[in-house]
């Protein structure tokens, strides 16, 4: 990768400017709804300067303070997952003819999204739901459609929330890959690191400025001090078997007893992909869209089979959850599932940690065990026919 | 098709004459015959569906719905009044002679129970659509599906699902409201927490609702019993799982429960 | 053996949601609420390119009602016809009843891994053990007719069927003909009717007294309830036949068939994908665990 170098602050309007003549919607944080939200951007002037936000356990709050730096707060409730994934999206509709019905498959044309302020965790959420949706047997066709055509500018955290732990989760808080263009905001500027051509030629017109040792030192203490200011930790180690062997571990009777299964720490995780297709019908009933929506492994009827319903109690859903999120994720997608952006952990309206959950597990270790530990299979161990033809 | 009123608003039924555009399209597979609130024409059943408003207030009603529920194929209750007693079911925790006299000049020409009770506690009930009032499509959609002898689906999930498809910042965590959203149905589209305003639980618990955890953590800081009570005892005052949660943390409750 | 299939490129690049348009043609009862229904494809061009191998599934669309997963019954090569078992349970079975013979649907597929027909070999000549559970004979029946079809690459074929009542064996009237092609057929049932001569008793019972001369060369692959899926690995182990020849089908909820919805989770598997045919070894321990 190639140096990195210095934008007057005001350059990142030009930046915007250009994106927008390039076609791109640009999307990046803005005060809204007492949160810091990402929504369309016209201008630097939307952007939360001088905000902070203080985040805990089922709390969040917004404030301004007399900062003046643009990207010096963490996660408001959104991510980026509602524009690459969107909550409601046709993928199918049918039309009643003479003939029978008549099926058609929704080619969508979405906007070129260009993303501004995704921090480290974020980026590590988008690789992974790449890996959900693009690297399946099966490739997402709305998911890839806006997948391809974003551009993407990271912004490095300079300061941590209470409830962040990308340290242990290895995500963060530096940018390291899979952005186009990672800035650091200093007090006279943005250092600007390149991580694709596309990035290199969208920064071609800017006034670029070499980076000078006393720059240097500054970005680089500022997002030390990110590091330090992160105090949440999860131990991961031998996490997946750990929870893997625990499955009936008296603890999950414990959060059971807390947890709402009201689905809040799903629909703001920016790996969370379950969705459910619902028809939505004309009132003659001839002409009918399939709309697929976020759905959650919390719902009772998430699981409904014709011989009942498989996780029919809140224990078995947020046993379902998190094993799934920081145990099988490993066997389905070669990584964790969590990237440690702390959001379910604030948006949770009754503040359940999963971090405290997982050390909760760990640190009383039970000994009525009754069920084997599971093991890893390989994926090639399935059973397809060599001679199949689609 | 019958529409039948008992103890209610008429909200709910007026959500079906809201529905006239679309009742339209369908009007050749669906024949009204007995909506008071519409007509005055009311023809015998037997009926095919019957749409129930209202709660058991009284004894003649209890038995009008027997003889509703004699004629009907599908009985199906709407609104939070014929699912769960209304509104009109706080009566339960109160004194019936106290109100009678603090109501009516004469309260003698009153003939009533002591309770208000949800349909499905008096006969048997094929489907609950609920809501204070009920939300019009779903309405519609229910009536589709027993045309296409289907059982009709409504989601149970909670309100907090719609608020984050909607892209509502949870007002519970960012505002500290006091909120019923994540052990209330959805089914009104999450209206309220857009507005700033916490969910007061019109369409009454969600599956499996955890309310005294939710509760607890309200008690712990941003409620006091005496603002949460009344929000839980509110259209859906006796459906079970706010009954109980209600009447666990209510500290003017002598012993626990009521009929 | 196992080598990932070719399909998975092919599938890549098409539309995970095309819906084939497929019209009901003839439906035959099998048992109480369970009904046999042919379908037909409208375009021959979509029935030139489906194909499929026993012990898949396809994706039933009844617009308005929804999708449902059902595994397919039929033989892999009846052209424009496929066959599909169904028990009238939910929104989507009620409706595909209701419509009967006529009836225009959608149907996405095939999905999901197959019984393991490619270890049939003419130098092996594997001994076969189908065990069905009730309805659960629907998605062994398309791998009954490939045995037949392939019966030279196969030792013995024994079929054990164990149903509630006589009334609940389905494909009653094949039997016969299955058996003079080959393939040796025992069936029991719990509650047998006045005028019942067959066995009694649960089918895992059958297992334990059919002579089984080669556990190690035998292949035993079952369909039904969990709990009876369990019981005849279990009693396949008693009879010496290794784990690892134990294959079953297992049962989740479906909504896309493409292992991105996340309902059909069980553990490390989507069974939409992974499955729904799995060797036992690889589930066994995730079936031990309670509301997984």
């Amino acid at each position: 990768m190639e140096e990195p170098c210095l934008i007057e602050k005001s350059e990142l309007n030009r930046l915007i400017e250009r994106l927008i003549r390039e076609g791109f919607l640009v999307l990046g944080p803005r005060v809204e709804d007492s949160a810091i939200l990402y929504c369309e951007i016209q201008s630097m002037r939307d952007l939360p300067r001088g905000y902070r936000d203080t985040q805990e356990p089922g709390k969040y709050r917004v404030a301004e303070s007399n900062g003046e730096n643009y990207f010096e707060f963490n996660l408001g409730p959104h991510s980026w997952k509602q524009f690459l994934f969107p909550p409601k999206q046709s993928v199918s509709s049918c039309k009643k003819t003479d003939n029978g019905w008549e099926f058609t498959t929704n080619v969508d044309s979405p906007p070129k999204f260009a993303f501004l302020g995704v921090r480290a965790c974020e980026l590590a959420a988008i690789e992974v739901q790449d890996r959900v949706f693009l690297e399946g047997p099966f490739v997402d066709p709305v998911y890839q459609a806006r997948r391809e055509s974003t551009f993407i500018i990271a912004v490095n955290c300079t300061v941590a929330a209470s409830t962040c732990f990308c340290t242990s989760m290895g995500t963060g808080p530096k940018c390291k890959s899979a952005f186009d263009l990672a800035l650091t905001e200093l007090d006279d500027g943005f250092v600007v690191e390149v991580g694709t051509t596309r990035g290199r030629s969208m920064i071609s017109d800017l006034n670029i400025r070499k980076i000078d040792r006393e720059h240097a030192s500054d970005s680089q203490l500022l997002q030390q001090r990110a590091c330090d200011q992160i105090t949440k930790r999860m131990d991961t180690s031998g996490i997946r078997n750990l929870l893997l062997e625990n499955l009936d571990h008296p603890h999950w009777d414990d959060v059971a007893k807390r947890c709402l299964s009201c689905t809040n720490c799903t629909m703001v995780c920016p790996t969370c992909f379950c969705s459910s297709v619902t028809e939505v019908s004309n009132l003659s009933g001839d002409q009918i869209e399939r709309e697929r929506q976020w759905d959650s492994c919390f719902n009772v009827d998430f699981s409904y089979t014709a011989s009942g319903t498989v996780r029919d109690d809140v224990r078995s859903r947020y046993r379902q959850w998190l094993t799934h999120k920081l145990a099988s994720w490993h066997d389905q997608f070669d990584s964790s599932g969590c990237v440690g952006c702390g959001r379910c952990i604030t948006w949770c309206p009754v503040g359940i940690d999963l971090t405290a959950e997982v050390a909760a597990i760990r640190n009383t270790p039970f000994s009525n065990r009754t069920l084997p530990v599971i093991q890893p299979v390989s994926k090639a161990a399935c059973a397809f026919p060599k001679d199949f033809k689609p | 098709m019958g529409v039948f009123k008992f103890a209610s608003c008429d909200g709910c039924q007026l959500q079906l004459l809201s529905c006239e555009d679309e009742l339209l399209s369908i009007a050749d597979a669906i024949d009204i015959v007995h909506f008071l609130e519409a007509s005055s024409h009311v023809e015998p059943g037997p009926y095919d569906i019957a749409l129930v408003e209202g709660s058991i207030t009284t004894n003649v009603d209890r038995n009008r719905i027997l003889e509703v529920r004699k004629h009907s194929k599908y009985l199906v209750t709407i609104g939070a009044c014929a699912t769960a007693g209304g509104i009109q079911a706080l009566k339960n925790w109160g004194d019936r002679s106290d109100y009678l006299r603090a109501v009516y000049a004469r309260p003698e020409y009153i003939e009533t129970l002591s309770t208000s009770t949800a349909i499905a506690d008096h006969v048997k009930v094929d489907f609950e659509l609920r809501g204070c009032p009920i939300n019009r499509l779903q309405l519609i959609d229910v009536i589709l599906s027993l045309l296409a002898d289907r059982a009709p689906r409504t989601p149970r999930h909670s309100v907090c699902l719609d608020c984050k498809r909607r892209g509502t910042v949870c007002i519970a965590v960012a505002q500290d409201a006091v909120c019923l959203g994540p052990i209330t149905q959805a089914g009104c589209g999450a209206i309220c927490p857009a507005y700033q305003r916490g969910c007061y639980g019109c369409f009454g618990p969600a599956a499996q609702p955890n309310c005294d955890s939710l509760a607890d953590w309200y008690l712990a800081g941003r409620a006091t019993p005496v603002e949460l009570v009344p929000l839980l005892r509110n259209f859906n005052a006796n459906a079970p799982a706010f009954r109980e949660c209600g009447d666990r943390i209510d500290p003017f409750l002598d012993s626990g429960g009521t009929t | 053996m196992n080598a990932k299939p070719d399909l998975t490129k092919a599938r890549r690049s098409s539309e995970p949601w095309h819906t084939f348009p497929v019209t009901i043609r003839r439906v035959c009862a099998e048992a109480p609420n369970v009904m046999t229904y042919d379908f037909e494809f409208d375009n021959h061009s979509d029935a030139q390119q489906y194909a499929f191998s026993p012990g898949q599934f396809n994706m039933l669309y009844v617009p308005g009602a929804g999708e449902a997963a059902i595994s397919i019954a039929g033989r892999t090569n009846e052209g424009r016809f496929l066959k599909h078992t169904i028990r009238t349970v939910g929104v989507v079975t009620q409706a595909i009843a209701k419509g009967g013979v006529g009836m225009s649907l959608g149907l996405r597929g095939p999905f999901g891994t197959s019984w393991p027909v490619d270890f049939f070999s003419h130098q092996l000549k594997r001994d076969v053990i189908v065990v069905a559970g009730g309805i659960g004979l629907a998605p062994l029946r398309s791998l009954v007719l490939f045995l037949i079809q392939h019966r030279e690459k196969v030792g013995s074929v024994r079929l054990l069927i164990g149903a509630r009542s006589p009334e609940d064996v389905v494909y009653e009237s094949e039997l016969h003909e299955w058996s003079e092609n080959g393939v040796e057929i025992h069936v029991t049932v719990d509650r047998p009717s006045l005028n019942w001569r067959g066995q009694v008793g649960v089918v895992t019972l059958l297992l334990g007294r059919i002579a089984i001369p080669r556990p190690q060369s035998t292949l035993v692959m079952t369909c039904g309830p969990e709990v009876m899926m369990r019981y005849v690995a279990k009693s396949a182990m008693d009879r010496k036949i290794p784990t690892e020849n134990v294959w079953l089908t297992l049962e989740r909820n479906m909504n896309c068939a493409i292992g991105l919805c996340g309902h059909c989770q069980l553990g490390p598997k989507f069974i939409c994908k992974d499955g729904p045919v799995f060797r036992y070894d690889y589930v066994r321990d995730l079936l031990r665990v309670q509301h997984f």
